[in-house]
């Protein structure tokens, strides 16, 4: 496969923390995921996934080692250069849905694309609602994110995700919160985003039978990836 | 485009927590109400007050001083002139107070483009007989119509009116204090004589106030006729030419070149009546210490409710910062906030302090003094309302700098791991 392919690329991440001891929490950890990819990682609790995931979303700039975004590189870019590739070339799905409890669901989903500016008001508009139908809350759309069941916020936050069309979707036990009905629910779109649509998805999870149903399992001890 | 994003933002949350942003509204909009009201007033007070003196008093003011000869004989003789000269004797001579071709130069200054406006003054120390005893005066003969356009001297005319004096040959305006001690009215006859002999019979036909005691008990005016005939001079005797300018800024070099061009001495506005500015700024510099604490503690108002929002936020912050919105962006917002709520505010107290001033405006203030004013004085001067509105600003600009830093340096992941 031509690296073209790779979405996200990253090689020797190593990562410290430093209080209130030292601690290496990342021991050196290279993995690639690619386009069309559903890749889930597990671990155990501490063993350094989440802070792995969040040095990948670009947000945490603190560690060593090189991370490749769609062939490009992010070490050493600046808070809004870094802030810029997040909005247009990754999507997020948190435990925690993470709405503006001011704004109407359908204002929600349409806000980093808003930011991103490439399409007019009414064709992002018309963009969101598509994402809100395909995830089946369209009906929802004008209510405010605040009147939601939580199976439906997170349903919001995946459509949110993906209206930019991101490069790649990336979660954080985005099925932590939810019971199981709703939680094979989030699992059956994302399992059609990346076969369907050719979604690449990266989901640090806890969730073994979540988990087991994905493309490929990444799991960590200790800082490092073991299998 | 972007900031119309950040805006559509900011005013979502600002609707969102109406009743507190409503809250912080309120205080600028009371600081910015007391400042146009006490800027109004102030000025309006300090205006009045300069008008009592400033509008009377001309910019430049030529006269002729009485003094001694500057060239003694013994000077001009060539075998003193190295020697140490004491003897001085000639002393003034009384060639009257008036100008040197007081006429002449008259006419000359109204051609001069520089000059707004010329009234020339005949003065004349005289005595009002009243009963057996006099009282020492001085009587102004004055060209009522120059007067009243430059001076507005009909302004102060509590009786009768300044025309009386162009219609009536031997007319005379008295001061009130005098009329007083004369228990003299409109159409009664007043007798007067000059320091120079010379006796007239003058007919009242106004009684003017000042409202300053010492002026009010001693000056009267007439026409410039009756004063160069108590003087026992000609119609080219004037003592003063008052002059306004068109730049009363320039008074101090146009007096000295008019002081050597028309051999008097001129006096300029600013050394004459330098202590009347220096209340004035006083007086402005209290209203604005006034305004600029009541809008400080609107700016700690607004400080805190952005503080409490912003830790109210926290989620929101974070999940914009995600989805990629930089620190600036965030920062934008919260400070985009403050100012809608400045904005705001601050235009509401501009129609609040309108509101004040327009009734202040219409309080009844009659006082002995004033005989004119009869409501107190507001000045309505539109710089006021500029420099309100952008004191709003800059205070919620200042109040919102800090909050909004703080948000822009939240950091995501913190917020979101940490849930």
């Amino acid at each position: 496969m031509s690296t073209s392919q790779l979405v996200l690329e990253a090689k020797d991440i190593r990562k410290t923390f430093h209080d209130p001891v030292t601690v290496e929490v990342l021991k050196g950890v290279s993995l690639e995921v690619k386009k069309g990819e559903f890749v889930s990682i597990i671990g155990k609790s501490g063993c350094g996934k989440s802070t792995l995931l969040y040095i990948l979303s670009t947000m945490d700039t603190d560690y060593q080692g090189s991370l490749r975004l769609s062939g490009e590189t992010t070490d050493n870019q600046s808070p809004k250069a870094l802030a810029a590739l997040r909005n247009a070339y990754i999507g997020f799905v948190f435990q925690f849905h993470y709405l503006l409890s001011e704004f109407s669901v359908l204002e929600n989903v349409m806000l980093p694309g808003l930011k991103l500016a490439r399409k007019s008001r009414e064709e992002l508009e018309q963009h969101a609602m598509e994402r809100l139908q395909m995830l089946g809350i369209a009906d929802q759309a004008q209510k405010k994110a605040s009147m939601l069941s939580g199976g439906q916020k997170q349903r919001v936050a995946i459509a949110r995700a993906l209206i930019n069309d991101p490069l790649i979707v990336m979660g954080d036990e985005p099925t932590g919160n939810l019971d199981r009905k709703n939680s094979d629910l989030v699992f059956d779109i994302f399992r059609d985003l990346a076969s369907e649509r050719g979604q690449a998805l990266l989901v640090v999870t806890h969730d073994m039978e979540f988990a087991a149903k994905t493309d490929r399992i990444i799991e960590m001890d200790d800082g490092r990836i073991i299998s | 485009m972007k900031y119309k994003l950040l805006l559509y933002i900011a005013w979502n949350l600002l609707t969102a927590r109406l009743r507190q942003s409503i809250i912080a509204g309120i205080g600028v909009t009371f600081g910015i109400t007391m400042f146009i009201t006490l800027m109004g007033f102030m000025t309006g007070l300090n205006g009045l007050l300069d008008g009592l003196i400033l509008n009377r008093t001309p910019h430049i003011r030529l006269y002729n001083e009485l003094k001694a000869s500057e060239q003694q004989p013994i000077e001009q003789h060539p075998d003193f002139s190295n020697h140490l000269l004491m003897q001085r004797s000639i002393k003034p001579v009384d060639r009257g107070r008036g100008l040197y071709n007081g006429a002449a130069a008259l006419e000359a200054l109204k051609q001069d483009p520089r000059v707004f406006g010329v009234a020339p003054k005949t003065q004349s120390q005289v005595f009002y007989h009243v009963g057996t005893t006099d009282i020492t005066g001085l009587v102004q003969g004055i060209d009522p119509a120059e007067e009243e356009r430059l001076y507005h001297v009909s302004d102060y005319i509590v009786k009768g009116e300044l025309e009386g004096l162009k219609r009536v040959e031997n007319g005379i305006i008295l001061g009130y204090g005098i009329a007083e001690k004369m228990l003299a009215d409109l159409g009664d006859m007043v007798q007067v004589s000059s320091a120079t002999g010379e006796k007239a019979t003058l007919k009242i036909v106004g009684l003017y106030q000042s409202g300053l005691a010492e002026v009010d008990n001693s000056q009267s005016y007439v026409s410039l006729a009756t004063a160069q005939k108590l003087a026992g001079q000609g119609a080219g005797y004037f003592t003063d030419i008052q002059i306004k300018l068109h730049d009363l800024t320039r008074a101090p070099e146009l007096a000295k070149e008019f002081a050597s061009v028309y051999r008097a001495q001129a006096v300029d506005i600013q050394t004459a009546n330098a202590q009347f500015d220096t209340g004035s700024s006083i007086r402005n510099l209290i209203s604005y210490a006034v305004s600029i604490t009541l809008l400080i503690v609107a700016g700690f108002g607004i400080y805190n409710i952005l503080n409490m929002m912003i830790y109210e936020k926290m989620d929101s912050i974070a999940i914009l910062k995600a989805t990629g919105f930089s620190g600036r962006d965030v920062q934008w917002i919260f400070l985009l906030l403050s100012m809608i709520i400045g904005l705001s505010g601050g235009i509401l107290g501009l129609g609040f302090g309108y509101a004040l001033s327009s009734l202040i405006d219409v309080l009844p203030f009659e006082t002995e003094a004033l005989p004119t004013i009869k409501t107190y004085p507001v000045n309505f001067d539109p710089v006021y309302y500029f420099t309100g509105v952008s004191f709003a600003l800059a205070t919620t600009w200042v109040a919102g700098w800090f909050p909004a830093k703080k948000a822009s340096k939240i950091d995501p992941v913190d917020i979101i791991r940490g849930k």
